[in-house]
């Protein structure tokens, strides 16, 4: 047997949950899908000894649309389950869009949102769309429930605002808005693999066709997913062209991020990547908000 | 910890540790050595079942919380004596294997692949194995194969 030896518990419930948190402490680990989790155990790199197993837990796999065109996802909806989901691809496009790249099938059919969120791996994808979303999550302790934005959630190399003794339950993600379009691209070894680099952007224009706001979410480039704000900057209050999306991209590429070098990809590689990540996905996100911009960006 | 697990049909009751992947119960407890184990951290997917339908890594579930689960392994897919399922078969006239080590866990990552796509595209076929590695053969058949295995199951269904 490869883990060590641990203690098991299947609650019921989110408050048993929060209990055996209380009890155990950092002895404690909550198991969700576990592709993230049961690897290190297999390994032993980590060895919890008590393993508190999410999945017999009622009232964490809704999807449940809100009346103001948000969705609300519990932390357990399977990576799979939100891929197939006639209301996710409505209500959050990106979203749909961006699940293929996440992991293989096999490991989506296990694997949770709220499992790789609270991972809060670099390289992952859903971080970013969470962040070029504005999403929010909501997580339960012994406090009691408190809601914080992606911005603030994903701390650093797999780290999270989570405090001790709390839970993620759910994710929200807020309503469309009219004007918008989004995209997600990455690089990648081959398809599943952790990207070399990803981006995920959103984009809102206003009647006028100018650009009133820009979000540039971007993985695999530092510690924790980032904002790219300067290449943003080159873009909100301008009409989007050819000439606007080439400068967010040399802005993301050369100013806003400062990448690892690993055996995958060296720094100038990801820079690269970046650059031409970020124009296209642009581009693809002006046309879908209903601003063409012409000139054949690619 | 007891668990009653359903395999290929069959109900098992067992008691096991909850450290006790899945893949090792599989092998060890039931005796049903199809499913293969290559890397134990999800990559290879040679370990992968069927779980209430659905094509997951062995390695990567604890045996525990597959209680109350239907499983399928490969051993379940030949309808039995010398006939093989319409994959298997598929497999074998395109030479979709060579040392047949990663197969197991193609063949059950594409019977519910087949069931969905009836009719996939070769990027299809290479998206839904992109999570099975294969040593020998440099899946050019692997793809072939499940094209032909998806033609014979569009026969079989009509
Ligand atoms: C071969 C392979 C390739 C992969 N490729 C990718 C990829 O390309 N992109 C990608 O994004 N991911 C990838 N993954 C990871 C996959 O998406 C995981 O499913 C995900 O990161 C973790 O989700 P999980 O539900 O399996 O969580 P688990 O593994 O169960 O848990 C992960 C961590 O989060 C904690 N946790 C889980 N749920 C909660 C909760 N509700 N509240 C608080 N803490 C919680 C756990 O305690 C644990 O520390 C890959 C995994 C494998 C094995
Ligand atoms: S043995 Fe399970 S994926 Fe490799
Ligand atoms: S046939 Fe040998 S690993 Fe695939």
């Amino acid at each position: 047997m490869k883990p060590a030896p641990f203690e098991y518990r299947r609650p019921e419930t989110v408050e048993e949950v929060i209990h055996l948190l209380a009890e155990y402490g950092d002895e404690a680990k909550l198991l969700a899908g576990g592709q993230s989790l049961i690897p290190t155990m297999n390994f032993r790199l980590a060895q919890p000894a008590m393993l508190i197993d999410l999945n017999t837990v009622e009232g964490l796999d809704g999807l449940d649309a809100g009346d103001d065109g948000s969705l609300r996802m519990g932390a357990m909806v399977r990576q799979a389950m939100a891929e197939k989901s006639a209301l996710v691809a409505e209500r959050v496009p990106l979203l749909a869009e961006t699940l293929p790249y996440v992991a293989h099938a096999q490991i989506r059919n296990r694997g949770t949102i709220g499992g790789n969120l609270a991972h809060a791996d670099p390289r992952s994808e859903l971080p970013a769309v969470m962040l070029a979303l504005a999403a929010s999550v909501t997580v339960r302790g012994p406090d009691g429930e408190r809601s914080i934005g992606a911005r603030d959630f994903f701390a650093g190399f797999f780290e999270t605002a989570l405090e001790e003794g709390e839970l993620l339950t759910e994710v929200v993600l807020p309503p469309a808005v009219e004007g918008g379009g989004q995209a997600f691209l990455e690089v990648s070894r081959r398809l599943g693999d952790y990207a070399m680099v990803g981006v995920a952007a959103s984009v809102v224009c206003d009647g006028a066709g100018r650009c009133d706001q820009a979000s540039i979410a971007l993985l695999s480039v530092g510690s924790r997913p980032m904002l790219a704000e300067r290449a943003s900057a080159c873009l909100v209050g301008e009409r989007p062209s050819r000439a606007t999306v080439v400068a967010a991209g040399h802005a993301a590429g050369n100013q806003d991020i400062d990448p690892p070098a690993d055996m995958h990809a060296s720094v100038a590689y990801r820079r690269r990547l970046a650059t031409v990540l970020v124009r296209r996905a642009l581009t693809t996100a002006f046309e879908r908000a209903g601003c063409v911009i012409g000139e054949g960006a690619s | 910890m007891e668990v009653t697990l359903t395999v290929n049909g069959v109900e098992h009751r067992a008691d096991v540790e909850p450290r006790l992947l899945l893949s090792d119960f599989l092998r060890h407890g039931l005796e049903l050595t199809g499913t293969h184990v290559g890397c134990e951290h999800g990559v290879c997917g040679a370990c992968t079942v069927l779980m209430d339908g659905a094509a997951v890594r062995s390695c990567l579930v604890f045996a525990v919380q597959a209680d109350g689960c239907e499983l399928a392994t490969v051993e379940g897919l030949a309808p039995g004596g010398d006939e093989l399922h319409p994959i298997q078969d598929a497999f074998r006239e395109a030479h979709g294997l060579q040392c047949g080590f990663c197969t197991p866990g193609i063949l059950m990552t594409l019977v519910p692949f087949l069931r969905e796509n009836p009719d996939p595209s070769e990027a299809e076929v290479r998206a839904a194995l992109s999570g099975n590695l294969c040593r020998c053969t440099g899946y050019q058949n692997i793809v072939a194969a499940t094209r032909l295995a998806a033609s014979k199951l569009r026969e079989v269904e009509v």
